[in-house]
């Protein structure tokens, strides 16, 4: 994607019409043209830690300034609603793995413009799991915080 | 086909409340219908909202995602009048785009 969006500025459109656009910060790269593929590798990853490691994600610091909000326990884990929010300035996005999923990576959500760092998010849960939430700044330093849910069924036959 | 995404927004104060419902079945490739045959791998991949054309939230998503999963999120200076969009593309390239002026 990359290399499409670098092709465009040099090649594929004016110079000139894009430099003052560009320079004014209206065309962000990676913003006005189509986001990240989707980051298959991470997504795949069977646990937290490798998961981590392809998203470049090492040593973030534990905070009390992500909130997560979800049931204590969870009758069914086919529709388990978690709620993000995120209090630490700059925050850019929010990641959400629970742990013991099959594929704990389940959902990376990018925030522009005015948008706040808040996510409410459905999830299947397998089992009784540790989420947890990562928020990513602008300098690109990651936070993290944990949230234990039981589960009573488990959501990933259904 | 797929159904429309059901968007919601609710301005209270300075903060927009953005609800979108994706219809998606959000298979995991995992289960098994009636017959004992595997049902196949179908997710949505990534999304978009854009207020207005410009870029707001942007989200991958895996299988451990709800089937027809409601999200919510939040914006300042959402207007009555502006066009929200709600963009997405699941694995098997299909896409669906919707849009709803604020009221």
């Amino acid at each position: 994607m990359n290399e499409l969006r670098r092709h465009l500025l040099r090649g594929g459109a004016s110079a000139g019409l894009l430099l003052p656009l560009l320079a004014s910060g209206l065309l962000a790269p990676g913003r006005v043209f189509a986001a990240d593929a989707w980051k298959r590798e991470a997504f795949a990853a069977r646990s937290s830690a490798d998961a981590l490691k392809h998203l470049n994600i090492a040593g973030s610091t534990e905070t009390r300034d992500i909130v997560i909000s979800a049931p204590e326990i969870a009758e069914n884990g086919a529709k388990v609603e978690v709620d993000i929010l995120s209090n630490l300035a700059n925050t850019r996005s929010l990641l959400l793995l629970a742990d013991k999923n099959p594929m704990p990576l389940c959902a990376e959500i990018s925030f522009s413009g005015n948008a706040l760092p808040y996510a409410r998010i459905q999830l299947k849960l397998a089992e009784t799991t540790r989420v947890r939430a990562i928020a990513r700044g602008a300098d690109g330093r990651t936070h993290v915080a944990f949230r234990e849910i039981k589960v009573t069924l488990g959501g990933c036959g259904g | 086909m797929s159904e429309a995404s059901r968007i919601r927004v609710q301005i209270q104060g300075d903060i927009a409340d953005i609800r979108v419902l994706m219809q998606h079945p959000m298979e995991t490739g995992q289960r098994r219908d009636e017959g004992g045959k595997a049902v196949a791998v179908h997710f949505i991949q990534t999304f978009a909202v854009r207020l207005n054309g410009q870029p707001l939230i942007d989200g991958q998503l895996n299988t451990s995602v709800s089937k027809n999963p409601l999200f919510a999120f939040k914006a300042r200076n959402v207007k009555v009048g502006d066009k929200l969009s709600v963009h997405w593309t699941d694995n098997t390239g299909a896409q669906r785009q919707d849009e709803i002026t604020v009221a």
